[in-house]
């Protein structure tokens, strides 16, 4: 999230868009109805389904799965079309005005650069234009024609309502109504908020999804102020901070990345990441790369990180492809080249896509280690449930340990929530029987590992024997040890860059936050966005000040949100060039003359001036990105792609199936299957009363909602001649569940160019142990394909087919 | 900006304390004549469910279900969200789903309502109630069922203008919403109003909740709502459960709610059983009767009351009640 | 400190808005000498409360757990309940339908209880002590790590990484714990390791 969840409050317009809120987040959901209550804000909700947040909106619009872009590229023209800009804000705080290079180009739904081979784009046409001087060339009076303005439109010039029409089969009155509401908050003093989720990332495009709704927020200058943004809602209660501190193949801790092999050395991986300002007088955060990614090198080896050993750059493993991302994974396992595999909290036999290809690699492993409160399908992957896992046990020589863990009830620690809040939890109760922290567990495989090198030596034992590991009781590191590991200390005095005869922070303490962060080795830090987390004033994670000056909904004194306690990112963007606030009544920020004053921590340094330095400092354009350059690998704009099953052709493009530079993997380009056969559109989802496969095993939630099932649309059920709350299986290219089915007028048949597209809801919350009924989840079903930029699944949008059938282990 | 009315002021207390709601509070008990009056009046209070801010995310179902210790069966999927298909006596509240079109805009509305004790200023329940001091109805307007005096023949049920309590097949004993009166004892909401994620259930005075329903209508009326309204019915005194419904003008397309609920008219006249367990009530009993020890308790039925018991059971039996079924309206 | 909780409690109610005017006007500050208990005793009482962080969703609802014992006094405590923190500037109190049921997935009867062992090709986990599994999990990794580790690539760079032994983190862990595996499992060498965001 840009904003927090306490910042909804502030909106005029709620669009829900790739998610349902009311229905995963219900109580973030509550600032919505807050909204609604006291500005009389409206809510839009665009879903395949009619949800239970859209039974509570002022308006619904239908969409086919895996349409998005074009919605909302059809929504940014027709505010160009009619003007509906916040002009101010897209000149100065976008790249609207940026030349692009000569040669970029758009046609056939496929950008310049494509290369069919390889599936892959030659991006080298995806930038600006460079100036002698070394800058990015600009036309600030959007006139030059290959002005990223310019070439905004020619890009949605395509994408007119009946377009919108065709490809999501949302009738035209219903998306010209949801377009007119949406432009309406290009004024300055009205805004927007997007809440998004899953509905939006697992497509085989889903980084364009929301491309395509940050580039809108951008030209109604939504983003930066109070009640905008671009809000990923996030699914568990710790992913924001398992993804902050890096627990990703292609990641280390604060977004630093793994070093690739093409990067030999510390000074060639820096080199591409020193990230000059493109603009005179810019601010380009990124250029503090090196203080960052020095002191969390001393944060993991310590003493043994020198100057003369590259800080430990050797410790780090280097890869040889983007990222052993869990597809990745999985594919090298079913090849028989993985032998070990860990799930810490992890059910992958029901998270992962084709649970068949999942269980055929599991069952290839030499050995498997399960670390988790409940019991789960992927322990007992062996184990055969009838048609529920219908595996040979005595052939799967995998041998499984399952390691009881605590739960949150009994633990202490801190979790980021989605608006980037680390809150800080105690410990209420016993662990059952032996359960042990996950913490213990990780020292003690640590312990043994270290102990097993330092006696008998082996493969490059040296980041093993060198990891910092100076805790308490070495055995069980406590969470505030880790914490403060977390924010980080001085090494040694550091002197203060100001007057070099005073000491700023003195050896052993903790650091203030990162801005103290060095280079030189004097300063260790584990996570550098957490810096300031628990620092010489003690745990701010733990804090609890309730106060909120003038009812913005930001609680500085709450918790601690990253980076510095700021709670709105770009929020410099809330006022204009003169520093004052585009909306006085819902001031963020302001400029006094001589610094940023207001209710939030400024994004941008407190005394840079509004007219000089812009708001988005983490690029080096210091603006925001109409046209993203080269830095995603499916285009520099979001574009019309179909889902890898797709119910229609793609109108673009008609041989272009999915998208054109998503990785697929060979075995699995056989598993796709076409509309003849799976004739209709299946997506999956959670429910309110469940969370993933955890309250199976809890009985309250098992009895709210028993039991798996399948929504469709009467005018599918007639057409199977399904009855309501009978049995009907369902199937795709890669595998067949029974299910109830619910038949419901919240689904209805849509029209896409001409053709009838039914759809299938499938939820997710079901498999073979717990306390609720016995079913499948939506993997059983769904392909083995990500996005083409970081290989989430295409969960959202598959084909399947459907007929009545007998309930599970009853022959018809 | 101010707050929206929020149930939970305060987190609940640890320490022990006195409950504030006792026999001294009752302003009626069931088949007990003689009740002294009231010692104090109470603020009467209400539960108001906002239906047009509901989500149907069932956490007062939740909520009920973990403070009241119920333990709700896993039952199975029949087609509809409406889980329990029908309240039990381990679910005292229920999530009622119904797929309505709207004839004048053709659009479609999933109206989901909050099924519970309406808590009845005019309670049939009570009314019904043969066992003396089995339901009782507190000045603040909270009607509670006291189980160990309750004797299991299910007249409640059908005195019941909203078809709520329910007997147990486990102790043969009615069970149904309590308004959570031992947390309203201690100055706390309803366990399901705190938790509702949206606050479309708050509770407080009746005084209060009233006037915040008015904003509410407004606020739906501003919106195209113009039926919009506040459903408080008169047939039963007034409730202190009660609704803000975006259509007030038809209660009954949210699963059945009745458009004018009555006490039977039987109930209201017949004052015949309220000594004395009466021979048909007993006939009309589960045989769990035999555990309560009704046969060790005077026995004395006059010829009359005998008659009125019979002539309830009848009439409530043919009389149309909002069917337990109604779960169903979820495709309607 | 852990526990500050809000003891404005229902005699001085104030300052939140409709209800909370309600409740103090609901003649409870006269609280009345002991009369028969009539409605159920309020079943916290004496019980000790935690705060801690839902741990579903991303919101990160502040809950009170209300437990009998007290794990800071080295006592074993058994929550037996749980309700949302009217304190939290988010939730206020509220939960959804799985927060508002957490007892139950604490005490889920499938909660895991002790380490358990499935031998290659059996039909059945079996009892196997702390020791004896962490003790055969490093023998297993450490196999594998020593034959499959690839020092240098083919240009004869170093790459340092194990490719054959693959770890997934939980997103539901605390951050804490996050950088104690993220250490562990990037020293390894491991480069096979996500956590949920990845889905």
């Amino acid at each position: 999230m840009t904003n927090s969840w306490t910042d909804i409050r502030n909106t005029d317009l709620v669009v829900v868009m790739g998610g349902n809120a009311a229905e995963a987040h219900p109580c973030g959901f509550k600032w919505v109805t807050e909204a609604k209550a006291h500005r009389g804000a409206k809510l839009i909700v665009v879903d395949p389904r009619y949800t239970r947040t859209a039974s509570v909106s002022d308006f619904y619009a239908p969409i086919r799965q895996g349409t998005d872009i074009a919605f909302l590229l059809g929504v940014i023209k027709y505010c160009i079309d009619n003007d509906k800009v916040q002009w101010e804000y897209t000149k100065a705080f976008t790249n609207a005005s940026y030349i692009v290079k000569e040669g970029f180009g758009y046609s056939d739904g496929l950008f310049t650069g494509y290369d069919e081979e390889k599936r892959d784009y030659n991006r080298t046409t995806w930038d600006y234009e460079i100036g002698e001087d070394g800058f990015a060339v600009t036309d600030p009076t959007l006139q030059h024609p290959r002005c990223v303005w310019n070439l905004l439109k020619q890009h949605v010039a395509v994408y007119t309502p009946e377009m919108v029409e065709r490809i999501c089969g949302t009738p035209r009155d219903k998306f010209l109504r949801v377009a007119q509401m949406i432009s309406e908050c290009s004024s300055p003093t009205k805004t927007m908020t997007s809440m998004y989720a899953l509905g939006w990332t697992q497509h085989s495009h889903g980084a364009q999804n929301i491309r395509a709704m940050a580039m809108l927020q951008l030209i109604l200058g939504n983003i930066g102020v109070r009640g905008g943004g671009m809000n990923a809602l996030r699914g568990h209660s710790n992913i924001q901070g398992l993804t902050d501190i890096g627990l990703m193949s292609h990641l280390l801790t604060g977004y630093l990345n793994m070093p690739t092999e093409q990067e030999t050395d510390f000074e060639i991986y820096m080199r591409s990441r020193q990230f000059r300002p493109l603009r005179p007088g810019q601010t380009s955060y990124w250029q503090n790369y090196r203080k960052f990614m020095v002191s969390f090198q001393k944060a993991m080896w310590g003493d043994a990180a020198t100057a003369e050993n590259q800080w430990g750059y050797e410790f780090l493993p280097k890869l040889d492809v983007p990222a052993y991302d869990v597809l990745r994974m999985f594919e090298l396992m079913g090849a028989g080249r993985v032998n070990g595999y860990f799930c810490q909290g992890f059910n992958p036999m029901l998270a992962f896509p084709n649970r068949g290809k999942i269980t055929a690699s599991l069952s290839k492993l030499k050995f498997l280690v399960t670390m988790d409160p409940l019991e789960t399908e992927t322990a007992r992957f062996w184990e055969n449930h009838g048609e529920y896992n219908e595996v040979d046990t005595r052939s799967i020589q995998t041998e499984v340990f399952q390691l009881p863990t605590t739960c949150f009830a009994e633990e202490e620690g801190s979790l980021t929530n989605s608006g980037r809040w680390l809150q800080w939890h105690w410990a209420g109760g016993s662990p059952p029987g032996e359960a042990k922290h996950d913490t213990w567990i990780m020292a003690q495989i640590f312990l043994r590992m270290r102990e097993l090198y330092r006696k008998e030596g082996g493969a490059f034992p040296d980041p093993i024997l060198n990891l910092s590991w100076n805790y308490h009781d070495p055995n069980e590191p406590e969470p505030e040890e880790l914490a403060k590991e977390i924010n980080g200390r001085a090494l040694t005095d550091l002197s203060d860059p100001a007057d070099p005869s005073r000491v700023q922070v003195a050896a052993g303490k903790q650091l203030l936050n990162f801005s103290q962060l060095r280079d030189d080795g004097s300063t260790m830090c584990g996570v550098w966005i957490y810096s300031g987390c628990w620092n010489e004033a003690g745990n701010n994670m733990a804090r609890r000040g309730t106060e909120d000056p003038d009812g913005t909904g930001a609680y500085l004194n709450w918790s601690f949100a990253w980076p510095l306690n700021r709670r709105t990112l770009y929020n410099r963007a809330s006022a204009d060039l003169q520093g004052r606030p585009w909306d006085p009544s819902r001031k963020l920020l302001e400029w006094d003359g001589t610094k940023w004053t207001g209710y939030d921590v400024p994004d941008i340094a407190p005394t840079a001036r509004p007219d000089q330095v812009m708001p988005f400092i983490m690029n080096q354009e210091g603006v925001s990105r109409l046209f993203t350059r080269g830095m995603l690998r499916d285009g520099p704009f979001p574009a019309h792609m179909e889902p890898f099953e797709s119910p229609v052709p793609n109108v673009m493009n008609p041989r272009m199936r999915g998208n054109p530079v998503a990785r697929v993997f060979q075995s699995d380009l056989s598993q796709f299957g076409n509309a003849d056969e799976f004739p209709f559109a299946a997506t999956s989802y959670r429910l309110t009363e469940h969370f993933h496969y955890w309250t199976k095993h809890n009985r309250v939630n098992a009895a709210l909602q028993p039991e798996f099932f399948v929504e469709i649309s009467e005018e599918l059920a007639a057409l199977r001649q399904v009855v309501n709350g009978g049995w009907v299986r369902v199937w795709s290219k890669r595998g067949s569940v029974k299910a109830k089915a619910v038949v419901t007028k919240r689904i209805r048949p849509l029209n896409c160019d001409g053709r009838v597209v039914h759809v299938v809801g499938i939820p997710l919350h079901w498999g073979f142990v717990g306390a609720a009924k016995k079913g499948f989840g939506p993997n059983s079903l769904s392909p083995f394909v990500g996005d083409a930029n970081i290989e989430t699944p295409e969960y959202k949008a598959f084909l399947v087919n459907l007929e009545p059938t007998t309930a599970p282990g009853v022959q018809s | 900006m101010s707050d929206s009315p929020r149930t939970a002021v305060s987190n609940p207390p640890t320490q022990p304390m006195v409950s504030n709601l006792g026999p001294a509070d009752l302003i009626r008990r069931s088949a007990t004549e003689d009740l002294p009056p009231p010692q104090r009046q109470l603020t009467p209070v209400a539960k108001l469910i906002d239906v047009s801010k509901c989500i149907g995310c069932k956490a007062c179902q939740s909520a009920c279900v973990e403070w009241n210790d119920t333990t709700p069966a896993v039952g199975e999927n029949v087609g509809v969200y409406t889980n329990p298909h029908d309240l039990t006596e381990n679910m005292f509240t229920l999530m009622r789903f119904t797929e309505w079109v709207n004839p004048s805009t053709d659009n479609l509305e999933w109206l989901i309502r909050k099924d519970g004790c309406m808590h009845c200023a005019d309670p049939g329940c009570l009314k019904a109630c043969p066992a003396p001091g089995a339901i009782v109805q507190y000045t603040n307007g909270i009607v509670d069922f006291i189980h160990e005096n309750c004797i299991g023949c299910g007249y409640c049920v059908k005195g019941c203008p909203f078809n709520i309590p329910r007997i147990s097949k486990a102790d043969h004993r009615a069970y149904k919403c309590t308004l959570c009166s031992d947390r309203v004892a201690v100055g706390q909401g309803p366990a399901c109003a705190k938790a509702c994620p949206t606050q479309a259930i708050v509770f407080g005075t009746k005084e209060d909740m009233t006037r915040h329903a008015e904003g509410r209508i407004a606020d739906l009326k501003s919106r195209g709502y113009a039926n919009a309204g506040l459903y408080d019915p008169p047939g039963v005194g007034g409730t202190h459960v009660m609704y803000v419904l975006h259509h007030n003008d038809k209660p009954h397309i949210y699963a059945d709610l009745p458009d004018n609920p009555r006490i039977s008219p039987v109930v209201q006249t017949w004052k015949g059983l309220t000594k004395y367990v009466g021979l048909a009530a007993m006939g009309f009993m589960a045989a769990g009767s035999l555990i309560h020890g009704v046969f060790a308790r005077p026995n004395r039925v006059s010829k009359e009351d005998e008659e009125s018991a019979e002539k309830l059971v009848e009439t409530t039996i043919g009389q149309p009640v909002p069917e337990a079924s109604s779960s169903n309206g979820e495709r309607g | 400190m852990n526990v500050e909780l809000s003891r404005r409690g229902f005699l001085k109610v104030g300052g939140a808005g409709v209800a909370a005017t309600s409740l103090g006007a609901m003649g409870f500050s006269e609280a009345e000498a002991a009369v028969a208990a009539h409605v159920r005793p309020l079943k916290l009482a004496n019980t000790t409360e935690t705060r801690n962080t839902c741990p579903y969703c991303s919101v990160a609802c502040g809950v009170i757990l209300y437990a009998k014992g007290d794990v800071r006094k080295g006592e074993r405590a058994e929550i037996i309940h749980v309700e949302g923190d009217a304190d939290h500037p988010t939730n206020l109190g509220t939960l959804c339908p799985k927060g508002a049921a957490l007892k139950d997935f604490i005490q889920a009867p499938t909660r895991l209880q002790h380490p358990m062992w499935r031998k290659p090709g059996s039909d059945r986990f079996e009892r196997i002590s702390w020791d004896q599994a962490l003790d055969r999990i490093a023998r297993l990794m450490k196999e594998d790590r020593d034959a499959n580790f690839v020092a240098k690539n083919e240009a004869g760079v170093p790459v340092n990484r194990w490719t054959t032994t693959g770890f997934l983190a939980a997103s539901a862990t605390t951050n804490e714990t996050a950088w104690a595996t993220f250490k562990v499992v990037k020293a390894l060498g491991i480069v096979g390791f996500d956590n949920q965001a990845r889905v």
